[in-house]
């Protein structure tokens, strides 16, 4: 069995490393034909990126993907430089005229992604030619050295129970060197995909057969995203039913989460597509959904007809009736942990770093502070898209809906849900973005504080103030300070997850829905104590 | 300014002073000499285990002490001087007193044995005592086997935090099944059964007889009085219940028995010291409770009382009723009222007992033959809800109202399966009778 787990992290190394390689590979040039299909497509009406992108990529020299990069982003400066050029000097000259022409031959866009749709027709070399092989070689290592690693869980973590044995001892999970270096791959990650998507095409020449299936359509850096997000937590919620084999409320959970994820993230919005649908997600509600509004997603919507109206009218509904009712009788656990994608990849791909997340009165405070910060923002860009949508103005008091949303694109939409939400995993633990970040977390947050049926009822005087629980809590709550008090849990920031209850060694938690009288129960005195005063003093 | 020191930090001391300062704004030392700040000695095995780090076990963060104006002094008291009303250091310092309240806690019982002393032999009760295994058993390579002598809760745990490092265990337990002293033979069983599941070498009806040593006065191995047997080990652990930490106060004038001598609310022979937790024995017991409590939950509860004393409100130590719960490996063990076992249990108690067939889930309710009323019940792998039996104890109601609404009492995390059907069919065919289960009722859960 151990040699199977041994063998296993072997094989899954193998496939990293070659997944990480596979970047290197292929060779990434034009011919003359091909630009000009390309140049055709796009349209442009600047008249020098013909000439700059000929000299930088039609060549028959073998130029890998970081060199194609940077010549095309520079070929594409080139020609933006020569229009600013001319910008400037009809300005000095006071040619307002001939100033106001030369706006059109600008090329707007990121430069990365417009190099990764040039480099997405062009590449050549292993990942083109031999997906199928390379795949394999890829996320086929990967899954099976993977499951080869989790599966002997079964018998080696002995019998079923809470199996936390040694996990601060552990490099991987202790925010030793190997967190270190996870955290240190999962960021690259992030910025690669968010950022420098050119970088990363011959990853997704790996799905593309995948993408053509679903969608028909050849995979986006997005459509990899969501298939390794879809890879990844199927992979971890194996180990998920292993660890937690003996707690059903787990396993439901993580088949929900499971579910949802690979059905309505993944398939059901590629399926859209492929009946010529806009792509959407059924269960991403807004403010997590933060584009919803956007004047571009609200012009499609419309424009699809029906089935648009249909996502219009279900995407407002889902914000503003489902989602509060369906938090007043369950909690907000009913979205953030059975139904969100952010929070299946925490509670799979993020579960062996939970017990990391920073139990102090400061990062509650902190977190207070700047999850309400993101959603008075997400509010406010919200008003501005709005106003946009129905007035066709594209600014307010001189501010720039565009910009607002670009801003928050950047900040909150790439930086802190990718880069820090699930980068950060191996030091902060899992649930970073869903408790420092996430707008929508915030807004059930409230409901779930003030008007739900939703608690973590203690067990009476049992507790022994061990600690378990708020070890085990990814949302940093310090889950012991109410249960040593006999007082129950009504956080907004908790997600039900179910591993305080779990890991507790005295049976002192029950998350539960009851009546919201009786809910909250500061204690002074704990049940147990017949101390005379206890009515009294509990009732003051 | 009135000045209360409290001798100890564990839960009763510091209970007690949380509790002072919320009614009051006196002054207040804690003195420890076994580290600064408060932690839960309950947890100090996960920390071995690997599930925690020190810093977890500690409930409050390091500045609460300083924003609760709650002072925190390191240092071995030697004496409690009465006439100057001041403590004592091992170092020669001093500290004066109003109030003292005296909750020093336990140590590791040790019955004489020969080589009891030697390097690698501990209790686990201290933090020291952790330090010590972290030093004598980092892994199974430098401790090849560990023994541990005296089968309670503590020798469970310490076996299963050394299992959680790989390290060989041989068990030694007096009696013929664990911890039958307290539990009915179905449940000892179990546990039994389960403690060899988990590959320690478990020896019922087995005796130390002494604890050899190798040439450096490190233990090399025990020997077994019953058979003689030799059995190599590195580590000894000695798990035989615990006493109240009272030694140094013989002389000091405050009246001792095994623990500190007090009345119903907590007051020693001397009028303004107070005695709570564990260190406290209570003169006359109270109810069918032991004398002298070592548990967690009591030591709190001492401590929530002396509090009103202290600050003018003089009330009386009534622990209600009784309940407790612990773990065995993975088998949770919660209990409410009283279950004695079949050793110690009176004429008029009866058991009704239920067992899985497969898993390690069973209970056992005690009720009166006679009037057939409630009296405890014992539960393995089911969770139940304290305040629902806290209720059935106080209204006294029958074996068959528990039964009735068991589905009432349980506390097991949503989904997990349920036995009541079984266990109320069993309980019908066992008694002729006819009870039928009731659905949960929120209402009668909260109904007071």
């Amino acid at each position: 069995m151990k040699l199977i787990k041994k063998s296993g992290l072997v094989i899954f190394l193998i496939g990293l490393v070659i997944f990480i390689g596979t970047i290197f590979t292929g060779s990434f040039s034009l011919k003359q034909s091909e630009l000009d299909v390309f140049l055709k497509e796009q349209n442009y009406k600047s008249k020098v990126i013909k000439g700059a992108l000929e000299k930088a990529v039609v060549t028959s020299e073998k130029i890998n993907i970081f060199q194609f990069s940077s010549r095309v982003i520079k070929a594409y400066k080139t020609s933006n430089n020569y229009y600013d050029g001319l910008i400037k000097k009809y300005d000095s000259e006071k040619n307002w005229n001939k100033k106001g022409e030369q706006y059109q031959y600008k090329i707007f866009g990121k430069p990365h992604s417009l190099s990764f749709t040039l480099a997405k027709k062009t590449g050549k070399g292993l990942a083109v030619s031999n997906t199928t092989l390379l795949w394999f070689l890829t996320f086929g290592l990967g899954i099976i050295g993977a499951l080869m690693f989790i599966v002997p869980d079964v018998i080696l973590l002995g019998k079923p129970g809470i199996k936390n044995d040694g996990i601060f001892l552990n490099a991987a999970t202790n925010r030793g060197w190997i967190g270190w270096f996870a955290f240190i791959f999962l960021v690259t990650f992030y910025i690669l995909l968010y950022f420098y998507p050119d970088i990363i095409v011959n990853w997704v020449y790996l799905v593309d057969p995948i993408s053509m299936s679903i969608s028909g359509n050849p995979a986006s850096q997005w459509f990899l995203y969501g298939f390794l997000y879809c890879v990844v937590m199927s992979v971890m919620a194996v180990r998920m039913y292993i660890k937690y084999r003996h707690n059903k409320y787990q396993i439901l959970r993580t088949t929900s989460v499971l579910f949802f994820q690979i059905v309505f993230a993944f398939l059901i919005p590629e399926i859209l597509v492929r009946f010529e649908k806009p792509w959407y997600d059924f269960k991403n509600a807004f403010p997590l959904d933060y584009d919803f509004f956007f004047k571009w997603n609200i012009d499609e919507l419309i424009a699809s007809g029906g089935f648009g109206l249909f996502i219009l009218v279900w995407g407002i509904f889902l914000t503003i009736v489902i989602v509060p009712v369906m938090v007043y009788f369950f909690g907000k656990r009913w979205y953030c942990s059975w139904v969100c994608g952010c929070g299946g990849l925490a509670e799979t791909l993020g579960d062996p770093y939970r017990q990391l997340s920073s139990k102090t009165l400061l990062s509650w405070r902190v977190e207070r502070i700047v999850i309400h910060t993101v959603l008075i923002f997400a509010l406010v860009m919200t008003g501005f898209a709005l106003y946009t949508f129905f007035y066709e103005a594209n600014q307010i008091l001189g501010i720039k809906t565009q910009t607002i949303q670009d801003i928050y694109g950047f900040l909150i939409g790439a930086v802190f849900a990718g880069v820090i939400g699930t980068g950060f995993y191996p030091i902060f633990g899992n649930r970073v973005w869903c408790r420092f970040g996430c707008p929508l977390a915030a807004y059930l947050g409230f409901v779930q504080r003030f008007k739900s049926r939703f608690r973590i009822t203690t067990n009476g005087g049992q507790c022994i103030s061990c600690g378990n629980c708020s070890t085990y809590c990814e949302q940093g709550i310090d889950v012991r300070a109410y249960a040593q008090k006999g007082e129950n849990i009504v956080r907004s920031s908790c997600v039900g997850c179910g591993i305080c209850s779990a890991v507790c060694p005295r049976g002192v938690l029950k998350l539960e829905n009851g009546p919201e009288k009786g809910r909250i129960n500061p204690t002074e005195i704990l049940l147990g104590n017949d101390i005379d005063l206890m009515k009294l003093v509990n009732d003051k | 300014m009135e000045h209360i020191v409290i001798i100890g930090n564990g839960i009763s001391g510091v209970t007690a002073a949380r509790h002072i300062r919320k009614n009051s704004d006196k002054k207040i030392t804690i003195v420890s000499s076994e580290n600064k700040y408060f932690f839960s000695r309950t947890a100090l095995m996960y920390v071995y285990m690997g599930h925690m780090e020190f810093e977890h076990t500690q409930p409050y963060e390091n500045w609460f002490w300083k924003k609760n104006n709650i002072a925190l002094k390191k240092g071995y008291v030697n004496t409690v001087n009465l006439d100057k009303n001041q403590l004592e250091f091992s170092n020669g310092e001093t500290l004066s007193f109003d109030k003292l309240i005296l909750a020093t806690g336990s140590k590791p019982n040790k019955f004489g044995w020969p080589g009891q002393d030697l390097n690698g032999v501990m209790g686990m009760y201290h933090k020291q005592d952790l330090e010590t295994l972290e030093k004598f058993a980092p892994d199974h390579k430098v401790c090849n086997r560990a023994v541990i002598v005296g089968g309670g809760l503590i020798g469970i745990e310490l076996a299963e935090m050394l299992r959680s490092r790989k390290i060989p265990v041989t068990f030694l337990v007096r009696e013929k099944s664990f911890w039958n002293g307290v539990l009915p033979a179905q449940e000892s069983e179990m546990i039994n059964n389960h403690i060899k599941e988990h590959h320690i070498d478990l020896r019922l009806n087995t005796n130390l007889k002494e604890i050899k040593s190798d040439e450096f006065g490190h233990v090399k191995s025990v020997i077994i009085e019953e058979t003689g047997e030799e059995i190599y080990c590195n580590v000894v652990g000695l798990t035989a219940g615990v006493s109240p930490n009272v030694d140094f106060l013989n002389n000091s004038g405050i009246e001792l028995g095994r623990g500190i001598k007090v009345n119903r609310f907590l007051e020693t022979n001397i009028s303004n010291i107070y005695a709570i937790g564990d260190c406290a024995e209570q003169q006359e017991a109270i109810g069918q409770r032991r004398n002298i409590e070592a548990v967690w939950y009591t030591g709190r509860m001492m401590g929530e009382t002396i509090a009103q004393t202290i600050c003018n409100n003089k009330t009386e130590y009534k622990p209600g009723h009784w309940f407790n719960s612990a773990k065995f490996l993975d088998i949770e063990y919660q209990t409410y009222g009283w279950v004695f076992s079949e050793r110690t249990k009176k004429e008029n108690e009866t058991y009704f007992q239920w067992k899985h067939p497969k898993e390690n889930i069973c209970i056992t309710i005690s009720y009166d033959i006679i009037s057939r009323k409630f009296l405890g019940i014992n539960t393995f792998g089911i969770r139940m809800r304290h305040e629902f039996f806290d209720k059935v104890l106080t209204q006294k109601q029958s074996v068959e109202y528990v039964l009735k609404h068991l589905a009432d009492a349980n506390f097991d995390p949503e989904f997990y399966k349920v036995y009541e059907p079984e266990i109320v069919e069993k309980f019908n065919k066992e008694n002729n009778s006819n009870i039928q289960l009731k659905k949960k009722s929120w209402k009668r859960i909260f109904s007071s």
